[in-house]
């Protein structure tokens, strides 16, 4: 049992010394400047950020996808997340909790791969019919959202559907933390004469807040390493574009697309980089929300403030 | 204040508060609707496409029409076998050590969260990791190495249940009173055997559940697949050949310029969505009446 325990330490330093020596050639190559800077190309003076050809590597344009699509998402996601479990800890009768907590658990346990497929046959062609049209009429002056891409992939897409897939995770996790508020804070609350919401506002969210943000990066950490949809929807071409309507790629969708085919060690090498990056990002982005959502859940429950 | 001003003020925090209401309300709605739409699409595109041949016939060749998904099915069969015979003994060991026998400890805890670490690790990450360990060396007196497999593949999706094995198993051992081991600890029983033929024993169809959760949530993952198990259009079951998966499968055909094969791929959504839906709401089932409680 001790040793079964122990195998899951070996396994994270297995993984870890993997991704390093495989990525050891480029960054050889080209050392922490893989992260910050790209070639230019000598004749027009445009960055070279991913020639595969020439052996130009640069994660800049990943990171930048894949910061894009889970900020986006996060923004779609938080308020709904905090919206449902407030209903259904709060105000939801007690027939409905059961079916809707399951129903939000079932939304996590759906494959990425089937969100990819739903989000290529009926989100896009409906981004790109209705919506990406009308938020390029009504924002276009921002810059955010030029509708020069017909295809109705990119960042948008990606971060809509990275949104549905990381919402039953923060809502189920800001409802435990919700639910881990002791019920005397509620009752002092509503004893001053407050509403319903100023309870929840003050008794509840007030003392849940630190597992709240650790739910929502948790969702982060999610967000940051799903693949499949993401690959399925961002348009997968290593450029970096101010609007959101645009096709880019993520650090996540580079690997899957060219890992199997990867035309030398070095493109390989790079890629294992990208991959070493997403582990060292999600390890720190988990550890952090584990360790906010544990000292709500587990420790005594705050003062208000 | 005058009593107007009062009014005026209370009637302000009615108001938010029913504004707060309805807002929460409609976020719930919003966020059933996209599961509502998700399901009723898989389904009608699914069954539509759902045959016989579905389940009993190979790819068919590109631009062909017909054809089945019957080597993915096999395929993913073989691909969680192996996984499982990897995930499930770590993490029910480690779980076990967890809840039994390091109980309070520093190394319990850290190993607890090594596990909700590993747990977040992306799957890309741990493909790439199967890959480097697997397909990548070349050794000449080790013939499964060097060369995309489904060993791989399995590997890959073994490390990826054993988190989620270990803490389910961990939290089901935590469920069994005190009391029963209490008896059995009274009667002079040795803790080792305590806990393998009574807290384990009384945990088991929790433990089990526990397993099949992770076992759904693994059979939907496509990404650490993509450059181990890589897919195969033909029968193979050999472990040490390229193998065909439900989810790889998918993925190729819902890229797929045919409209045939887009609908295959709808077909393999929803065979793949039937077995996580009956996992998960076996789970639910289990963990909601308590079996614990039974006279197991």
């Amino acid at each position: 049992m001790l040793l079964c325990a122990l195998s899951i330490f070996l396994i994270v330093a297995l993984i870890a010394y993997q991704l390093i020596a495989k990525s050891d050639l480029n960054w050889a190559q080209s050392g922490l400047k893989f992260f910050y800077t790209a070639a230019k190309d000598p004749v027009t003076g445009q960055p070279v950020y991913w020639d595969p050809v020439n052996g130009n590597f640069s994660a800049i344009p990943f990171i930048y996808g894949t910061l894009v699509s889970s900020f986006l998402s996060l923004l779609f996601a938080v308020p709904l997340a905090v919206g449902v479990a407030i209903f259904l800890t709060e105000m939801c009768p007690g027939f409905l909790r059961g079916p809707l907590a399951f129903l939000t658990e079932l939304l996590a346990a759906i494959p990425s791969i089937i969100y990819g497929l739903w989000a290529i046959f009926v989100l896009v062609p409906l981004l790109r019919e209705y919506v990406n049209p009308a938020l390029a009429k009504t924002f276009g002056w921002s810059g955010f959202f030029t509708d020069d891409n017909p295809t109705g992939l990119g960042y948008f897409a990606a971060g809509i559907i990275l949104a549905i897939m990381i919402l039953p995770i923060i809502s189920s996790l800001t409802r435990e933390v919700m639910t881990a508020v002791p019920h005397s804070q509620r009752e002092a609350v509503l004893a001053l004469g407050a509403t319903r919401w100023e309870m929840i506002r003050t008794g509840v969210l007030r003392n849940a807040r630190i597992g709240i943000v650790g739910a929502i990066i948790l969702g982060l950490g999610r967000a940051l390493g799903e693949t499949m949809a993401v690959t399925m929807v961002i348009g997968n071409t290593p450029e970096m574009h101010k609007s959101l309507l645009s096709n880019g790629a993520s650090m996540a969708s580079v690997i899957a697309n060219e890992f199997a085919e990867a035309t030398s060690d070095l493109h390989r090498s790079a890629l294992v980089e990208i991959g070493l990056a997403l582990f060292v990002v999600t390890i720190i982005v988990n550890a952090i929300a584990q360790v906010l959502v544990w000292a709500v859940t587990r420790g005594t429950p705050t003062q208000a403030r | 204040m005058s009593t107007s001003a009062l009014q005026l003020r209370s009637r302000f925090r009615a108001i938010t508060d029913h504004t707060v209401t309805i807002l929460a309300i409609l976020a719930t709605i919003l966020v059933i609707v996209p599961l509502a739409v998700i399901f009723a699409e898989l389904i009608y595109k699914g069954v539509s496409s759902l045959n016989w041949d579905f389940f009993t016939k190979v790819p068919a060749p590109e631009g062909e029409t017909g054809g089945g998904m019957a080597n993915a099915i096999v395929g993913s069969a073989v691909l969680l076998g192996l996984s499982s015979a990897i995930g499930i003994p770590i993490g029910i060991g480690s779980g076990v050590y967890l809840a039994e026998f390091g109980r309070g400890t520093k190394l319990a805890n850290a190993v607890r969260f090594t596990a909700d670490v590993l747990n977040g690790v992306p799957s890309i990450v741990m493909g790439v990791t199967a890959y480097a360990l697997i397909v990548a060396p070349q050794v000449s007196w080790l013939p499964f190495l060097g060369h995309f497999s489904a060993l791989s593949g399995g590997v890959a999706l073994g490390i990826m249940m054993i988190p989620t094995v270990c803490r389910s198993t961990e939290e089901m051992l935590l469920m069994v009173p005190h009391a029963v081991r209490e008896a059995a600890l009274g009667l002079g029983v040795p803790n080792w055997r305590s806990v393998l033929s009574i807290t384990i024993k009384t945990a088991s169809p929790g433990i089990i559940t526990g397993c099949m959760l992770a076992f759904a949530r693994i059979a939907g993952e496509t990404a650490p697949l993509l450059f181990t198990a890589l897919g195969n259009q033909f029968w193979s079951t050999s472990l040490n050949q390229p193998i065909a998966a439900l989810p790889l499968q998918i993925f190729i055909y819902a890229n797929s310029p045919y409209e045939d094969q887009r609908r295959m791929a709808w077909a393999g959504a929803l065979v793949l969505i039937a077995l996580i839906v009956l996992a998960v709401s076996l789970v639910r089932y289990v963990t909601r009446r308590g079996v614990l409680k039974g006279n197991s």
